[in-house]
């Protein structure tokens, strides 16, 4: 399996190296070309409207919300969640929301970057993952095909932060900004699950 | 269980280190007004940095240049939704203070304002808002992320339009990294001495071969071929000050330039993006100026 990072702009490299320490490949993705060689998606964290300009200025777009249908698995982190969500709040306009997960994600959630935080959330199981969330989007609404897989409480009740739907994993801190590589690994079990469910 | 409200940390040095890193790959743009900043986040802009004048005016108009008025960095904190930067004086921790009032996402603490202090830049470790600083060499780099800076951006030549002084920093940076792998770990003590940096920095780099945070570039940007010259010389993002809007189509400039710095290695996406673009600003030969801002700082 290798496993496609979109390389437009963002955190691409800590990405590839959490991959690379879970024995993955991985090959960053600027082109259809490069799409054509992945079986999995990685949407990293960045600025969520460049990212999309930048989808649509390189013909990435199209190509890539139909790979997304035919159920390619996908990771999403932050910028990257925001992209797979089905409807954003206080986005631009014009930005694609690509519908893989069933949420609705408020931009800056939780305030500019001053109000940026780290704190840590418990997964099902009772495996503790650290979590860094920058300018975060929140999690506002999660349909009823959406697994949650963790929560956190910023004084306002609990809401998710780590989401699941089939093979399309989403959160909104960023994993590969610490050394835990619990929650790739959940990735990865999940792409190698879906992968080896199409080849049967 | 319900009024349990999970522990937060603010201002960690992931934090403050992780928001350069989601600006790796973009461009960074110099706004006065409200409606640039919206002409750069439409270009698919990462950021903006709100100022009063870019440095080509600056550099013509003399006199001491400031901290812009809050009024004019709330204007624009309002119609975009990209982070918002803005430039303290070096040195200047009071500006640097009323910035992280103002909920600025990062404060550049800037050669191409008038210094406020000629012996010690601010003492940023102090701060939750992150701050970007200019260096023109390793040793000033690592000087500044010693103080707390959490990326670094060559200085360049500001308001120029000239790109050859990047290059130099870049290169020069770029270079003393590379030569630090290569010794012996009994050599690092006289490298930090050489360098005048921490000793702790210079051994993180030597062995890891590249900067503790993001290396971007700035300082005389002014077309696609410049930002995808920089960007294959190993910096990780690009700030283009006055060579978006002293350009003649500034709307059709930012964008090329943000495709540029995406594409960086592909040539013949950037001859097509370069084509009919009209003059960039019209810059100025190193030579002639009267003031090298890159001078700043320490």
């Amino acid at each position: 399996m290798r496993v496609g990072v979109l390389a437009l702009q963002g955190d691409v490299s800590e990405h590839r190296a959490a991959l690379a320490d879970l024995g993955v490949d991985s090959s960053p993705v600027r082109s259809v070309a490069e799409l054509d060689g992945v079986d999995a998606m990685v949407l990293p964290g960045g600025e969520s409207t460049a990212i999309a300009h930048l989808l649509v200025t390189s013909g990435l777009l199209g190509p890539l919300e139909s790979r997304l249908r035919q159920g390619m698995p996908a990771f999403g982190t932050c910028a990257g969640l925001v992209l797979l969500a089905s409807s954003i709040t206080d986005g631009r306009p014009d930005q694609p929301a690509l519908g893989l997960l069933d949420v609705t994600v408020l931009r800056n959630g939780y305030g500019r970057q001053v109000a940026s935080f780290e704190s840590s959330s418990e997964l099902a199981g009772g495996v503790r993952v650290p979590t860094v969330f920058i300018r975060a989007p929140r999690i506002t609404e999660a349909g009823d095909g959406v697994e949650v897989l963790a929560t956190i409480d910023v004084g306002d009740g609990a809401h998710p932060v780590l989401v699941r739907q089939g093979a399309v994993l989403g959160a909104s801190f960023h994993p590969e900004l610490t050394p835990d590589r619990t929650v790739h690994a959940l990735f990865v079990d999940l792409a190698s699950a879906s992968r080896s469910a199409v080849h049967k | 269980m319900a009024d349990l409200v999970d522990e937060r940390s603010y201002g960690t040095s992931n934090v403050k280190r992780g928001l350069a890193d989601m600006l790796r790959g973009g461009v960074i743009m110099d706004v006065v007004t409200p409606a640039q900043a919206k002409v750069a986040e439409d270009a698919g802009a990462v950021a903006v940095m709100a100022l009063e004048r870019v440095p080509a005016d600056i550099r013509r108009d003399g006199g001491v240049a400031r901290m812009s008025d809050p009024e004019m960095i709330k204007g624009i904190q309002e119609v975009v939704t990209i982070p918002v930067m803005a430039k303290a004086r070096i040195g200047h921790f009071a500006e640097a203070q009323i910035l992280q009032a103002l909920r600025v996402d990062y404060v550049d603490e800037s050669e191409v304002l008038t210094p406020a202090d000629e012996a010690h830049h601010i003492d940023k470790w102090a701060f939750t808002v992150p701050f970007v600083c200019g260096a023109t060499s390793l040793g000033e780099a690592l000087r500044r992320i010693g103080e707390g800076a959490c990326m670094i951006r060559s200085k360049g030549e500001a308001g120029t339009g000239n790109i050859v002084e990047a290059v130099r920093h870049l290169r020069c940076i770029l270079g003393e990294i590379r030569r630090l792998t290569t010794l012996g770990e009994a050599e690092r003590y006289a490298a930090a001495k050489d360098l005048q940096a921490p000793l702790a920095l210079v051994a993180e780099v030597a062995m890891t071969g590249k900067l503790p945070v993001p290396l971007f570039c700035a300082g005389g940007i002014a077309t696609p071929a410049d930002a995808a010259l920089v960007r294959q010389l190993g910096a990780e993002a690009v700030f283009v000050g006055s060579g978006i809007f002293k350009s003649s189509d500034p709307e059709r400039m930012a964008r090329a330039i943000v495709e540029a710095t995406t594409h960086f290695d592909d040539a013949d996406l950037i001859a097509k993006i370069s084509t009919g673009l009209g003059p960039a600003m019209r810059g100025d030969e190193i030579s002639t100026l009267n003031e090298r801002l890159a001078d700043r700082g320490w």
